[in-house]
């Protein structure tokens, strides 16, 4: 685990390590909580200002979709400081606790949520190196992290004392262990194609001409996976049609009942927040991550790279919203389904859907190479051990890193072709 | 002391204290929140340590799936004498005594390991670059060990974890498929609820 990120390939760490304390040495414990703390303001920012803006989008199309106007005056002329306005007041309410309630799981309950989903931030790779911790198992990472937000809507539910709240936490405990299933399996049928469960280098291997490297063109059962995916993470965000959890019409406000004040939208910035997650998952494995389809390599200069990853950071910024539009949209339009059908939905249609398109997905490039003798239809992904020596490399210009390892180490990849060669011998 | 250390004390401290809470905390819902603090704090320590596929199985299986079943179950039962364990002290003293032998079985293994023995590895290999930390791992799983054998003389292989992971993977087969047979539904030859 690496903390890369920030000024281009520029390794933020060594940069202030070079900068402001000794240059020439490892990054230190002053360089380290410099990088740290950047680092946490921009995750931070990432983290508040969609669900910012998402909590604007979901009341102006909700208002649209049901032919009214939504907010029309805070702020000018869409109403669009409505979120701001929503929040001071939010900030301003009295911080109950009911006196059934067990106060202390009832107060930390919002923090377990707001941080899991913060966490997962720090694992999402916004454009090539951009990402605040990459890992060789960032997606199996990813979706650990995802799977601790249940907890605290489980807690929050239990230790309210009241039986609205404890039925919301049942409907999403049963709710969350069943689906978390058909998404991983979903998850992983892309991995099957790329070959890595590393984010950024699925990221990477998408660039190339049109579409033709996005992975959900690469087979008919990446396709089909894609939309189970967004079914499974529209459910694992507890969004309706799959929002039992809150069911106003039955259960008063389901976990959220006797919430108010600050922690109340902290389980809404923590909802619009994971979203986004899930569907920059959803961007990074199937949709060519920050890649618009048109391949711009010849770019050396280091301000050159920097904004063009600045673009890819906006080309993914805007395909992840894109996909919390739809699970905007498909909320106001789709009525709730009742518990059982969830749970139908769930293990007797998702779960063997997925098991079908997991053993398609594997069996696809055999049959591919049995009778045209290729593994894709279209072009080949791009080549695997380019993208990981262009990962490498960039380690490898971090100063004080450089002075260490030697440029002409063997890289990982030809280490494991070796030591494969020498087994077969 | 680097930061490291500093984290590294942290998180120690929080996975100690909160595993002293569970043991003390009555509450039984208290207990699993507890719980969730130290084995979430555990994890924090294998990330610190370079150990991310240890640490993102540890909240996976521990944090994410197990807690969330013990939760639910105790949701489901936490109900009378359930809600709070008094234990009588003959109780304590028994698991007290029992504890302890443990920390000395620990302490005993932590003192005999040579803690100032250098690992040596292959240049080039497992480099904690760009996020290249479970490759070993999962060359490992596959049969292959290049951390024993790149430097090693030719013919003489180690033998990876390929047999081992199958024997985990083909128990957790027959563990579903016996979860599946015990929770399918039965069929009753005179059936007397009313609802379908």
């Amino acid at each position: 685990m690496t903390i890369i990120l920030a000024a281009g390939d520029m390794h933020l760490a060594g940069f202030f390590q070079e900068r402001l304390f000794y240059p020439n040495a490892q990054p230190g414990a002053g360089a380290m909580i410099l990088a740290a703390l950047v680092h946490v303001a921009l995750l931070g920012a990432f983290f508040g200002l969609p669900a910012g803006v998402f909590i604007w989008a979901e009341r102006k199309i909700s208002g649209r979709i049901q032919d009214r106007l939504g907010p029309t005056r805070v702020g000018g002329r869409f109403g669009w400081l409505q979120t701001l306005a929503d929040g001071v007041k939010l900030i301003q309410k009295e911080d109950l606790a009911p006196a059934a309630a067990d106060r202390l799981l009832f107060r930390m309950a919002p923090y377990i949520v707001v941080v899991a989903t913060f966490a997962a931030f720090i694992v999402l790779p916004f454009s090539d190196g951009w990402v605040a911790v990459a890992s060789d198992i960032g997606l199996f990472l990813i979706l650990a992290i995802m799977s601790l937000e249940v907890l605290g809507v489980i807690l929050a539910g239990y230790s309210s004392g009241s039986k609205w709240a404890l039925f919301g936490a049942m409907r999403e405990a049963a709710q969350m262990v069943s689906y978390e299933i058909p998404m991983a399996i979903c998850a992983i049928i892309p991995i099957i194609a790329a070959g890595s469960l590393n984010l950024g280098e699925i990221g990477q291997m998408q660039s190339g001409w049109f579409f033709a490297n996005w992975l959900v063109f690469h087979d008919p059962f990446t396709f089909m996976a894609f939309f189970s995916y967004f079914v499974c993470a529209t459910a694992s965000c507890k969004r309706a049609p799959f929002d039992l959890a809150e069911a106003e019409s039955e259960l008063v406000a389901g976990f959220l009942t006797e919430y108010s004040g600050m922690r109340w939208s902290l389980f809404f910035l923590a909802e619009y927040a994971s979203m986004f997650v899930v569907s920059g998952i959803a961007v990074l494995l199937f949709l060519g991550g920050w890649h618009i389809g048109i391949p711009i390599s010849e770019v050396t200069t280091p301000a050159g790279k920097y904004f063009l990853n600045l673009m890819g950071m906006f080309v993914f910024i805007s395909k992840s919203s894109l996909l919390v539009f739809v699970q905007i949209w498909v909320r106001w339009t789709l009525p709730r389904l009742r518990i059982d059908q969830v749970m139908m939905t769930c293990l007797k249609y998702l779960i063997p859907i997925s098991c079908f398109l997991f053993f398609g997905a594997t069996v696809w490039p055999l049959l591919l190479s049995a009778i045209f003798g290729r593994t894709t239809v279209f072009l080949d992904l791009v080549d695997k051990n380019t993208i990981r020596s262009s990962v490498s490399s960039r380690i490898d210009r971090i100063p004080g890193r450089s002075m260490m390892s030697n440029s002409d180490t063997l890289q990982p990849m030809s280490v494991d072709a070796t030591l494969i060669v020498k087994r077969s011998e | 002391m680097s930061g490291e250390h500093v984290l590294f004390s942290l998180f120690a401290i929080s996975t100690c204290a909160s595993a002293v809470a569970v043991v003390v905390s009555q509450n039984i819902v208290r207990m699993a929140f507890w719980l969730i603090v130290s084995l979430g704090s555990t994890a924090g320590l294998f990330f610190l340590l370079h150990a991310d596929f240890v640490a993102a199985t540890q909240m996976l299986v521990y944090v994410g799936g197990t807690l969330v079943l013990l939760i639910f179950g105790v949701m489901l039962t936490a109900s009378g004498p359930y809600l709070r364990l008094k234990i009588p002290p003959g109780q304590g003293i028994m698991a007290a005594g029992i504890g302890c032998v443990f920390l000395a079985m620990i302490f005993v293994t932590v003192v005999a390991v040579d803690w100032n023995e250098t690992i040596v590895t292959p240049d080039g290999f497992n480099e904690p670059g760009a996020g290249n930390t479970a490759r070993g791992l999962g060359l490992s799983l596959l049969g292959f060990r290049p951390d024993k054998d790149l430097g090693a003389a030719d013919g003489s292989l180690s033998t990876g974890y390929l047999l081992p992971f199958e024997i985990i993977s083909v128990h957790l087969l027959v563990v579903l498929i016996g979860a599946a047979y015990l929770a399918r539904a039965k069929r009753r030859v005179a059936s007397t609820d009313t609802e379908n």
